[in-house]
């Protein structure tokens, strides 16, 4: 009886590990024992792990806007110059705590986003992609001219590390804990939303903002939140590169944001919740293991870029799937199966694409 | 007809409702109405304009005209008010979100409800009872369904955001002939529980057993409004569409 109940409960453990799927739980086991080498190791490895960090913090943000909501956005780095520009500042001239100006710099950016977003988001497509672009090279032009306030291509120095009164974080592992714990934060948040009915409504803006209408989903001021929170979370990112790095200047928050940004976006999986994190830190470990490639890295990089965008191009989060236990597609009606799926997602149009397969979110 | 002509405003009126694709007409001036808890039905050949019909009612393109439900202007508001109104579409092709689960798509439908739990649990056991499938799937991403489930569901979920005039498009399309039965015998179901349907179809029969009145639409323009009885065969519905 006892043996017959360890037996059962010994395969529900596996059965729920299967909905998982084995490649998920070896990425997760993966991933915590990279993060106990680093840890360990220190060094320059701490530094490239908190850069992940933050990147990924950005990221998870840009994914409401993108990945969620379906929009184009270039110019999210704006927000994240507000940020870094806006704690700099507040810390060093006028004496603020860090954790206050973080986010009194994520009200800013708040602010901003809501002006800068309305007029903005009335535009689709390419059209909106370039209006965001623009915003990206005003305020980088803005940090580059306005010495005054910003000092510059000689940058802002002197910031003071995070830290709440008495209490600072200066050791670089600890620097690192904090950041992994603000990133898991701003993960479980992303989590919960997408999965809210506010999330359900950005994503069905994703797959079809005809269809979402139809439902009594107001379209601009969902595509306006979206655009906010991931200012808002673009902020948080650019304050905390200043607290961790203790200096900041323009080129930080330039075009190079962008495409980096892009890169750890689709590498890890666009639209899902950990693909973010997982591509920040991938693209970010990336460069680091070629290194001894030499002056060949740069094309090793690109390629091993290349091959992930041709044959995972989900992001690699999407490979959580495999193994897991999938429920099988219905046969209940035979002639009725040919209705084809599009590929923007909505399901059974005239179009003849290949089915795209489920995001599932993980 | 015009809204003057009836004591009690009709669920639905179009009058004077055009729409065109650049400069193409799509839909010349046209007048339509469907009365509270009535079964009608827009018949027509390909490229009739029945699609834009329902599109241009729904405001999900431009139109002229003048649109009222239940005596209030509704000509200008855009597509997400009508919704809170009770004018809930099926759209051609379903229209389901396929990368979200069945649950998912439901709870899209009841959208409008907010977070009223109870009433959205009400909704989600009238729409498992009528199509028990549904129930079975919940989990199951929606674009891994059949067919015909895709259909329940995506009637489902119209049926979630509790409507008042429901407006399908073709629902029978791509479908075996007995799932398309089965569909249309539950919209029958719904019309006999009183709520007002509008039908776009090219499956005739089936379309006619429960239709009360029927618009028979070619080239943009309606070529008769009659009785769904007085169309016996494929020859009179033929007489209309090449009149």
């Amino acid at each position: 009886m006892t043996s017959n109940r360890t037996m059962t409960s010994r395969a529900s453990i596996f059965t729920r590990l299967g909905d998982y799927g084995y490649f998920a739980i070896g990425g997760a086991i993966f991933i915590a024992l990279l993060f106990a080498f680093v840890f360990i190791q220190g060094g320059y490895l701490l530094t490239v792990m908190q850069l992940a960090m933050i990147y990924g913090l950005f990221c998870v943000g840009l994914n409401f806007f993108m990945g969620y909501t379906g929009q184009a956005s270039f110019g999210q780095n704006a927000f994240a110059a507000i940020g870094g520009y806006g704690t700099a500042i507040l810390c060093v001239e006028y004496g603020f705590e860090p954790v206050v100006a973080l986010v009194a710099s994520m009200a800013i950016a708040g602010v901003i986003s809501v002006i800068v977003g309305y007029p903005t988001l009335r535009l689709r497509g390419h059209y909106l992609a370039m209006a965001t672009f623009a915003l990206g090279l005003i305020t980088y032009d803005l940090s580059v001219q306005w010495t005054s306030l910003t000092q510059g291509y000689m940058g802002y120095s002197g910031i003071p590390p995070l830290g709440i009164g008495p209490f600072t974080v200066e050791d670089e592992r600890w620097k690192l804990v904090c950041l992994m714990v603000i990133l898991l934060f701003g993960l479980w948040v992303s989590g919960r939303l997408r999965n809210s009915r506010f999330g359900r409504a950005l994503r069905a803006i994703s797959t079809s903002e005809q269809g979402a209408a139809a439902l009594g989903i107001r379209i601009s001021q969902y595509k306006l939140a979206a655009f906010v929170i991931a200012a808002l979370y673009a902020s948080a990112a650019g304050s905390l590169f200043a607290h961790v790095v203790g200096f900041i200047s323009p080129e930080v928050f330039g075009l190079q944001m962008v495409v980096v940004t892009f890169t750890m976006l689709y590498v890890g999986g666009i639209g899902t919740v950990l693909g973010p994190a997982i591509g920040a830190v991938i693209a970010s470990l990336l460069p680091q293991i070629l290194r001894s490639s030499g002056r060949f890295q740069d094309i090793a990089y690109a390629s091993i870029l290349l091959l992930l965008l041709i044959y995972v191009p989900k992001g690699l989060s999407a490979l959580s799937g495999i193994g897991r236990s999938r429920p099988v597609r219905s046969s209940t009606s035979d002639a009725d199966q040919a209705r084809p799926l599009v590929s923007d997602g909505r399901v059974g149009s005239d179009c003849d694409m290949p089915a795209p397969q489920a995001r599932t979110g993980s | 007809m015009t809204a003057d002509s009836h004591p009690v405003p009709a669920l639905i009126e179009v009058n004077g409702l055009s729409a065109s694709y650049g400069h193409v007409a799509a839909l010349k001036p046209i007048d339509l109405h469907v009365e509270e808890g009535e079964f009608v039905t827009v018949l027509g050949p390909n490229g009739a304009g029945k699609t834009t019909l329902l599109r241009a009612m729904s405001r999900l393109i431009a139109s002229n005209g003048k649109v009222t439900f239940k005596g209030q202007d509704i000509s200008t508001l855009p597509t997400h008010h009508l919704a809170k109104l009770g004018i809930i579409m099926v759209q051609e092709g379903r229209g389901l979100f396929g990368e979200m689960t069945v649950r998912e798509n439901l709870l899209l439908g009841a959208y409008g409800l907010g977070s009223s739990s109870d009433e959205v649990e009400r909704r989600f056991a009238q729409v498992f009872k009528l199509f028990p499938n549904l129930r079975a799937r919940a989990g199951q991403v929606a674009a891994s369904m059949s067919g015909g489930e895709q259909q329940m569901l995506a009637v489902g979920r119209a049926l979630m955001a509790g409507p008042k005039l429901l407006m399908l498009d073709e629902p029978s399309l791509g479908l075996a002939p007995k799932v398309a039965a089965g569909i249309l015998n539950t919209l029958g179901e719904l019309n006999r529980n009183g709520l007002g349907i509008l039908l776009v179809e090219q499956k005739a029969p089936l379309a006619l057993k429960l239709a009360r009145r029927v618009y028979v639409l070619s080239s943009g323009s309606v070529r008769a409004e009659l009785p769904a009885h007085d169309i016996k065969s494929h020859h009179d519905l033929a007489r209309f569409y090449f009149h």
